[in-house]
């Protein structure tokens, strides 16, 4: 970095400038919190209402009525897509890294494109496809659709941490006479655990913030995941954006969460080697 | 720590997409030379692992090339609404990509989706870079501040899309609320209202959502550039100026065409921010290929000609894929 012992007060004026400009950047989000506790007298007044110093909590109590199972929807789908996805991905990503299956590259590389597929094309084949299995409103079809969110990502990122984990230590379990799906079992996931956590924890992220199938695997509003709650409840009144902002303050938390949790876990994964800087 | 990140962002179809070109581009593994080594006693291992891939390989086939052997085949197929109901649809030849190109709302269509993608590639991409630069020097909390310039992109999209639509509300929205008071406007300006600034305002907000990715990539690209470089420009006069532009510039060359041709994948097939800021609306005045697909299947209920469009759409991403491949091999072709 740059060395050389500047005046401290120049490093002080490039702080507020950067303060200046996260605050800009982040003003959206801000707004949000403070429109979600405001009255909706404020919220219509053609003077902006900066702080909520008149503050209400109708907002969230309306989320808990309206949206609350919305929310649940959303958990369970993100967490079922987490499951899926880490079946599929774990024992695929130490197949290729580890066991050096063949055709790894080729599946290396199909993943890799999978994930350009226009999500436009896969919503509308996966919509057809699961009203062929009356699946439509189903929570297992959107798992199903939202793990083609996460496979891809979660099998590159494990794959990418279990080159780095020296051969030496399956071998060990192997001479130990131990079969190959307990080496991966006891010895591989606990070592890959940090990888593991990094991709469950942004598997459940894009499961979350999936509106795309959402919207077009769930007509009933009662399956519907919080993301398509949103959208339809902006659709439906047009003027409730307190309990809206609310609902979307809610509807962010798990990746404020993530970006508290991740910070370490996505570090260690790194420490780890597998990837590059 | 960033990079990952950025790899394992908001764009998760790129992101991964980063991760992977690493490990697929790299034969041998390159990135960790013992991984590579194959040990004495493992020759045999080979097929016995297929076992432990086979899952993956059933998923690759049935949730990719499935689908997208379906749509491409639906894109010739009369696939309405009664195809649900009797189960056959009647192949038709090309008159759906016929009926979508002579769709008056077509032309217009196209040329959304070429001006949403690149306002939104170049700003993201220039105020990324200056702020990648910006937070290159370290100063005190730079750390945490740039930490937290990610966090609108870690936002599920429909959130931020709702916060912004309504923050583009006419008279109640804060943008022109913010602008009339800065004496930079005099009137309210239409952003969600008016034909003529809806694409606009929906691709204000696009940008808003890839500076952090576009940071962070170019963050981790302008790491690698030697220190050293800029200390000998230094000793040789070069200004401020001419070093970014002798040695940060072609530098970064290579991660910049990766960031581009990553942004131009995620791009061209954004949805949330459209459906949620403008609906593609009014008058489909900011609709572009992606949004039209999905009115054409989920709305008019012509699966088969949204299929078409979405066929055109898997096109362009072939041949950004094949640029983006490209991208990522000279990248390394450098960094070796």
């Amino acid at each position: 970095m740059s060395g050389g012992g500047p005046a401290k007060g120049r490093k002080v004026v490039v702080t507020c400038a950067g303060v200046l400009i996260v605050a800009v950047m982040l003003f959206p989000l801000y707004w949000m919190v403070d429109a979600s506790l405001l009255r909706t007298q404020d919220l219509v007044s053609p003077t902006p209402t900066w702080f909520p110093l008149h503050g209400t909590l109708a907002g969230y109590r309306s989320v808990l009525d309206s949206q609350g199972g919305h929310l649940l929807v959303s958990l369970g789908v993100s967490l079922g897509t987490v499951a899926v996805t880490l079946l599929i991905a774990a024992p695929a990503a130490y197949g290729m890294a580890t066991l050096r299956s063949p055709g790894r590259r080729a599946l290396l590389f199909s993943l890799l494109v999978a994930q350009m597929i226009p999500g436009i094309v896969m919503a509308n084949a996966l919509y057809v496809a699961a009203d062929r299995l009356r699946l439509i409103n189903s929570p297992v079809a959107l798992v199903l659709a939202d793990s083609t969110l996460c496979v891809p990502f979660a099998t590159l990122i494990l794959h990418s941490f279990l080159r780095g984990v020296p051969g030496e230590l399956t071998e060990a379990a192997a001479l130990d006479g131990a079969s190959r799906l307990r080496t991966f079992w006891s010895v591989v996931l606990p070592v890959a655990r940090n990888a593991v956590i990094t991709a469950a924890l942004f598997s459940f992220l894009f499961a979350w913030a999936d509106f795309l199938f959402a919207v077009t695997l769930t007509t009933q509003d009662d399956r519907a995941p919080v993301t398509v709650g949103i959208y339809r409840f902006i659709g439906a009144n047009l003027t409730d954006w307190n309990s809206v902002m609310a609902t979307g303050v809610v509807a962010s938390l798990p990746a404020a969460l993530l970006l508290v949790l991740a910070q370490r876990y996505v570090a260690a994964g790194i420490g780890s080697g597998g990837l590059k800087d | 720590m960033s990079a990952l990140l950025g790899k394992a962002g908001r764009t998760a179809p790129a992101a991964a997409g980063a991760t992977g070109a690493g490990a697929a581009g790299a034969p041998g593994g390159r990135l960790l030379p013992w991984g590579a080594r194959r040990a004495p006693g493992r020759r045999r291992t080979g097929w016995r692992a297929f076992a432990f891939v086979l899952p993956a390989w059933a998923y690759v086939a049935a949730f990719y090339v499935y689908p997208l052997a379906s749509n491409v085949r639906m894109g010739f197929q009369d696939y309405t609404v009664a195809s649900f109901f009797t189960g056959s649809a009647p192949y038709v030849g090309l008159a759906n990509y016929r009926a979508v190109w002579h769709d008056p709302q077509f032309t217009r269509t196209v040329v959304n989706t070429a001006l949403f993608t690149a306002g939104s590639l170049l700003l993201q991409f220039a105020v990324g870079l200056g702020l990648a630069v910006f937070f290159r020097r370290s100063f005190p909390l730079g750390g945490v501040l740039r930490s937290l310039l990610l966090v609108p992109w870690l936002l599920p999209l429909v959130v931020s899309g709702t916060v912004w639509r309504w923050m583009f509300y006419n008279d109640s929205g804060v943008v022109n609320q913010a602008l009339l008071h800065l004496h930079l406007i005099h009137q309210p300006v239409p952003w969600l209202v008016s034909t003529h600034m809806s694409l606009v305002a929906v691709t204000l907000v696009n940008i808003w959502v890839g500076i952090p990715f576009n940071m962070v990539i170019l963050y981790g690209g302008l790491q690698a550039i030697p220190e050293q470089l800029y200390e000998a420009a230094a000793i040789d006069g070069a200004n401020a100026w001419q070093r970014f532009t002798r040695i940060t510039l072609p530098m970064l060359r290579p991660v910049s065409l990766v960031v581009l041709t990553l942004g131009l994948i995620y791009t061209v097939k954004a949805f949330d921010v459209i459906m949620t800021v403008s609906q593609g609306g009014p008058a489909n005045s900011s609709q572009t290929l992606t949004t039209y697909a999905y009115q054409l299947s989920f709305q008019q209920l012509t699966f088969g000609r949204g299929a078409a469009v979405g066929n055109l759409l898997i096109l362009l991403a072939v041949v950004f894929a094949a640029l983006y491949l490209r991208a990522v091999r000279d990248q390394e072709g450098r960094a070796r």
